[in-house]
């Protein structure tokens, strides 16, 4: 399946063609080819997985890596050397239709959003330059690619959250954006460095092949501070995931990158780019279960956390987009405690499978949710649901789709959501039922805030509108209508049958003791939010002030952010960098200058002893010699 | 005629041919042909280096030998390996772009340009260690002028720091040097027959730190890089182009190419030392670069950042970080070189280099602010542009050491990447975002045409190597292998 290399090289020939054409290509122009060749990838990437999943089945019942493609790109030593190359398994599959369908829906969706807008060429030079770096880092052979991709990921997200760059709010972000990741990449580029050095490879199949124990048994042996390598190296590489995907508590970049324009949310910070960890430790997972359990422990509980965490923030945020961030970080958390309580074979592999699946289904309803928000927010000019409401009969498309987005992330049946959920949740219970209360009283938080997001957009408060807002054009509305199909049958695909963690195909059946306790809880958030937003009511207002103390706290995000504004501007700016740079100036930079205007000052100093005269000079020798003889001889 | 000789030849033919005219039409035709010339020749170089290479399995290609000063037995003695190769064609693609940035000087200027030319070629092709010295002298000391006349701001004080700081770097070079010739026989200067001979470790010592020293103060090693951020800020732009683009790649060259090659045992012994102080350098050159506000100081420290990691390689004493070593050179010489071309074209604009001072210049010359994201790029270390692969190499090769301390002082330098980005983030955002700070900006012109030249040659080099890496990681990783023997001998 060699053409699987053209689903990754033509975004980046699209790049290059808008970014060097957009002097000569009009704008509208200039949206219609970054669409059309997306469509491209699109189909090339529904073509393979019907190839790998249907049509040659491979080497089944065993879903096997392929490469198809692979070539040798920087050599480090004789046998230590960077690839590039194309390999294809049940996940790269999976995440290839996932990243192509939603970048395409962003694409259309685009045409119609960004219309108008200056840059709109940059614009869609970014989102191919983009959707490149995310196929890449999806079809890695090793680690190493993965790890460029996964830095190029992050410049064009960079690029695209700093998009509006004249408005310091965006640019603030975006660099914050950067550097956090950055940050949480240098965990990742460490425990590669580690990693490379115990198993002599950065091949992913040659580090998991779990039958050769390469990277079990010579990165258990040695250990650093009662750690062994292997652990050390698996907790750094979980870093860099947990930056990428926004785990406590590195996720404060990512509310913030809300300041991009809203189809750039929707892919890069809700569908794609931000799964992008939970992948890589997908990606990794027979290494953590083998060879670093204990990491594994660390992921569930940090998931856990944050997922708790993220679903209470979101519950008091006033601005739309900042309440899916927060949904967007809960729900990868999910993701990240699914993998954290897997374990391998048969039906032990639900955590791993049902992680991927929430990956799969939540990339679809999430992506949904953003661009349904756009609309609205397309037509209003606002994120504030302060000034929304009723918007239900201006936007009927819009609010039914979105209404099924709402319905799928709450976990309510048939939607996709439901069944994602459901497995994770099972897993959960299979592992502790701790962290199954924890997930379960989660889930009832997300019913409840995406539920008081939906009213009080589109319900709430009749308002009656300066300009009476209208249904987004049919550009906008098309990605909407399809992504809502999406959402409504993705959740009959029978996951655990391509997806496990030992690449064999098991049965599972749904647990209805699980799935009941779910869907009740998932209701009573529904309605709870029904209770108090459906209508203009002061009984939010109530709530907000019994719970006045919490409430304050998590709007303000509990504070992390000031934790590392601290960290940041108080420790490194001024603990660190104002200090070295006056030690710079005045100590290093202070000696020399000493030094020279010490032997100037010196030299000052002798030379009036340099008279010229010959006499002086004279006098000076013969008395020399002198004292000289007279010092010889007594001593 | 030898090749080699040529590179030394064109820069002073177009010297001689600038002392005879004088209209800036004139003195722009024979600059722009003899540094045109110049890199042609650096191309063919390589074209033959790689057709050399493949027959031949000499350590030094085109090598040419004339005795000078019978006495002391100093020869005229060329020859390149594939660094020398890497490091001309550096030269020459900096010194080219250099004049674009340099445009509007006049003649004078030029033939200083050109001197400073004929001594970074003439060290990069010397096998003789004294010839050596003497090129090294030669590029050091227009310097001193074309700082102290073209520059701006406190230009005589930084024009003479740097020289003085760097004039005390020779001074110990040159000891070491003549230690080198006498304690080895007093027979050759010639560096390949020099490391044939073996220098008695109680000597080994000391020379090894005097030149280390010596050429590590223009390699801005730490402590001893303080000339750098002045002289740079005062410095015109092309000199400062090709001060750090170029220059300081003559202190990490002469490191490994005098240091360690000679002096392979007290390399191994001594390493430690240095090691810390560039370990240090690398991270404090990064902190210092957070907080400052003028571009130029921005990129000073950089520099200092940069090529502490250019030693800090080099002092690893593997293969594979010191492939890295002079990846890192190349791709420092470039993106330092891009940088300070753009900040020469904002700077001959705004009349600012202060970052508060500046703002939204994205808007007012989007192509050299493109540019300036593309060099902040390659400085941060995004794959696809030549400082990713440089760096990568490195880190890579620094870990192979499986001691703690080479561990963690390589956990150390990689930090550094995070301090880059903040630095260069935190500047591109001041100065290219967000809203026009000065009104005053907004009739500001884009950069010309000849600065146009400039960037895009540097951009396609950096983005050359980015992206196909191989080729000349290949001719360095071969190049090295002497080295390595040298090391593994003893």
């Amino acid at each position: 399946m060699g053409f699987t290399v053209f689903i990754i090289l033509i975004p980046l020939v699209m790049f290059l063609l808008l970014s060097f054409g957009s002097k000569w290509l009009r704008p509208r122009a200039a949206g219609v080819i970054g669409t059309l060749g997306m469509t491209i990838p699109a189909l090339l990437s529904y073509y393979t997985a019907y190839r790998y999943f249907l049509a040659d089945a491979y080497v089944w019942p065993v879903w096997g890596p392929i490469n198809t493609f692979s070539m040798e790109w920087l050599r480090f030593s004789d046998n230590l050397s960077i690839e590039m190359g194309v390999m294809l398994d049940s996940i790269s599959i999976m995440m290839l239709v996932v990243v192509t369908t939603v970048s395409l829906m962003v694409h259309i969706y685009s045409l119609g959003y960004m219309k108008g807008e200056r840059g709109f060429q940059r614009y869609y030079a970014l989102l191919s330059l983009f959707s490149f770096s995310m196929l890449g880092l999806v079809v890695a052979t090793n680690i190493f690619q993965m790890y460029i991709f996964w830095e190029l990921v992050g410049a064009s997200s960079y690029l695209l959250i700093g998009f509006y760059y004249t408005r310091p709010e965006a640019v603030a972000a975006s660099k914050k954006a950067f550097i956090v990741t950055r940050f949480a990449d240098l965990g990742f580029l460490i425990g590669i460095l580690i990693l490379s050095y115990y198993t002599g490879t950065f091949d992913f199949n040659k580090i998991m092949d779990v039958e050769a124990d390469l990277a079990v048994t010579t990165m258990a042996g040695s250990s650093f501070l009662g750690l062994s390598a292997a652990t050390w190296a698996m907790a750094l590489i979980f870093m860099g995931a947990a930056g990428k995907s926004a785990m406590f508590p590195l996720h404060i970049w990512l509310p913030d990158a809300m300041e991009g324009p809203t189809p750039v949310s929707a892919l890069i910070h809700a569908a794609t780019m931000v799964v992008a960890g939970v992948y890589l430790i997908a990606r990794m997972f027979p290494v953590y279960l083998f060879a670093a359990p204990d990491v594994l422990t660390l992921i569930t509980y940090v998931g856990l956390f944050t997922a708790l965490f993220a679903a209470l923030i979101a519950i008091t945020q006033t601005d739309i987009k900042r309440v899916l961030a927060f949904s967007t970080i809960s729900q990868i958390a999910y993701m990240m405690v699914a993998l954290g309580v897997s374990g391998y074979g048969g039906d032990f592999g639900e955590g791993y499978t049902y992680s991927m699946f929430h990956l799969f289904t939540h990339a679809f309803f999430k992506a949904l949710l953003f661009l349904g928000a756009g609309a609205v927010i397309h037509t209003i000019h606002s994120n504030e649901m302060e000034v929304m409401g009723g918007l239900r009969k201006y936007m009927p498309i819009t609010h039914i789709t979105f209404l099924i987005a709402c319905l799928s992330i709450s976990g309510i049946p048939p939607f996709s959501g439901f069944f994602s959920k459901d497995g994770i949740l099972s897993a959960a219970l299979r592992y502790e039922p701790f962290v199954f209360g924890v997930l379960l009283f989660t889930a009832g938080l997300t019913a409840f805030y995406m539920f008081r997001l939906y009213f009080r957009i589109f319900w709430g408060v009749d308002r009656q509108y300066e300009k009476p807002p209208h249904e987004a054009p049919k550009s906008m509305t098309i990605p909407l209508i399809v992504l809502a199909v999406l959402t409504c049958v993705t959740g009959f695909i029978p996951f655990s049958f391509y997806v496990s963690p030992d690449i064999r195909p098991y049965e599972v059946y749904i647990h209805w003791p699980v799935a009941l306790s779910s869907i009740v809880v998932g209701g009573i958030g529904i309605f709870i939010a029904m209770w108090f937003y459906r209508k203009a009511s002061d009984r939010p207002a109530h709530l907000a002030a019994k719970l006045s103390g919490f409430w304050k706290a998590a709007y303000h995000r509990f504070y992390i952010d000031d934790v590392w504004m601290f960290i940041t501007k108080k420790i490194i700016f001024r603990g660190i960098s104002g200090p070295v740079a006056w030690f710079d100036r005045h100590v290093v930079d202070g000696t020399m200058n000493v030094l020279g205007t010490g032997t100037l000052k010196t030299s000052e100093a002798i030379k009036g002893s340099q008279t010229g005269r010959v006499q002086t000079y004279a006098v000076v020798f013969v008395l020399s010699v002198m004292v000289i003889t007279v010092l010889v001889l007594v001593l | 005629m030898n090749i080699l000789s040529l590179l030394v030849i064109i820069p002073l033919a177009t010297l001689l041919l600038l002392l005879l005219g004088k209209g800036q039409k004139y003195v722009r035709g024979v600059v722009v042909g003899g540094f045109g010339l110049l890199l042609l020749s650096a191309v063919i170089l390589a074209v033959l280096f790689l057709h050399e290479r493949a027959v031949s399995d000499a350590a030094m290609l085109f090598v040419a030998d004339t005795l000078w000063y019978a006495p002391l037995n100093i020869h005229y003695a060329v020859g390149v390996d594939g660094i020398s190769v890497v490091m001309i064609l550096l030269s020459a693609v900096v010194g080219f772009t250099g004049v674009f940035s340099a445009w509007n000087m006049n003649r004078d200027f030029f033939a200083w340009y050109c001197l400073l030319a004929i001594g970074v070629f003439g060290y990069f092709i010397s096998l003789d260690l004294f010839t050596m010295f003497m090129f090294y002298e030669v590029a050091l000391i227009p310097m001193f002028l074309l700082i102290g006349v073209w520059g701006t701001g406190k230009k005589e004080y930084a024009a003479m720091k740097l020289t003085l700081m760097l004039m005390a770097g020779s001074a110990l070079l040159l000891t070491g040097i003549l230690g080198i010739y006498f304690i080895s026989g007093g027979t050759t200067m010639n560096i390949m027959e020099l490391s044939q001979l073996h220098i008695p470790m109680t000597h080994q010592y000391w020379i090894f730190c005097l030149v280390f020293i010596g050429f590590g103060v223009l390699g801005a090693l730490f402590p001893f890089h303080t000339w750098s951020p002045d002289g740079h800020a005062s410095a015109p732009t092309s000199v400062s182009m090709l001060h750090a683009g170029v220059l300081m790649k003559l202190g990490g060259y002469g490191c490994f190419r005098v240091a360690i090659f000679l002096m392979p045992e007290a390399a191994h012994e001594l390493s430690w030392i240095f090691l810390i102080l560039t370990g240090i350098g690398v991270v404090y050159g990064a902190y210092g670069a957070v907080l400052q506000t003028d571009l130029k100081y921005i990129n000073a420290y950089s520099s200092v950042s940069h090529c502490g990691l250019v030693l800090f390689a080099i002092l690893m004493l593997n293969h594979t970080a010191m492939t890295g070593a002079v990846l890192q050179m190349l791709s420092h010489g470039l993106m330092t070189a891009l940088f300070f071309s753009l900040i020469g074209v904002i700077y001959s604009r705004t009349h600012t280099r202060d970052i508060r001072e500046m703002g939204g210049l994205m808007r007012i010359m989007p192509f050299a602010s493109v540019c300036y994201v593309i060099a902040g790029f390659a400085s941060l270390g995004l794959p696809g542009l030549s400082g990713f692969v440089a760096e990568m190499t490195v880190f890579v090769g620094s870990f192979e050491h499986a001691d703690m301390f080479h561990r963690v002082l390589t956990v150390l330098a990689t930090t550094s990447i995070v301090i880059t980005a903040v630095y260069i983030l935190r500047t591109v955002g001041k100065v290219l975002y967000g809203p026009v700070v000065n009104s005053d900006h907004l009739k500001l012109d884009d950069a010309h045409w000849y600065e146009k030249i400039s960037a895009v040659a540097l951009i396609a080099c950096i983005v050359i190597i980015g992206v196909w890496p191989s080729g000349v990681q290949g001719i360095i990783y071969d190049s090295l292998a002497p080295v390595m023997k040298q090391l593994t001998l003893f």
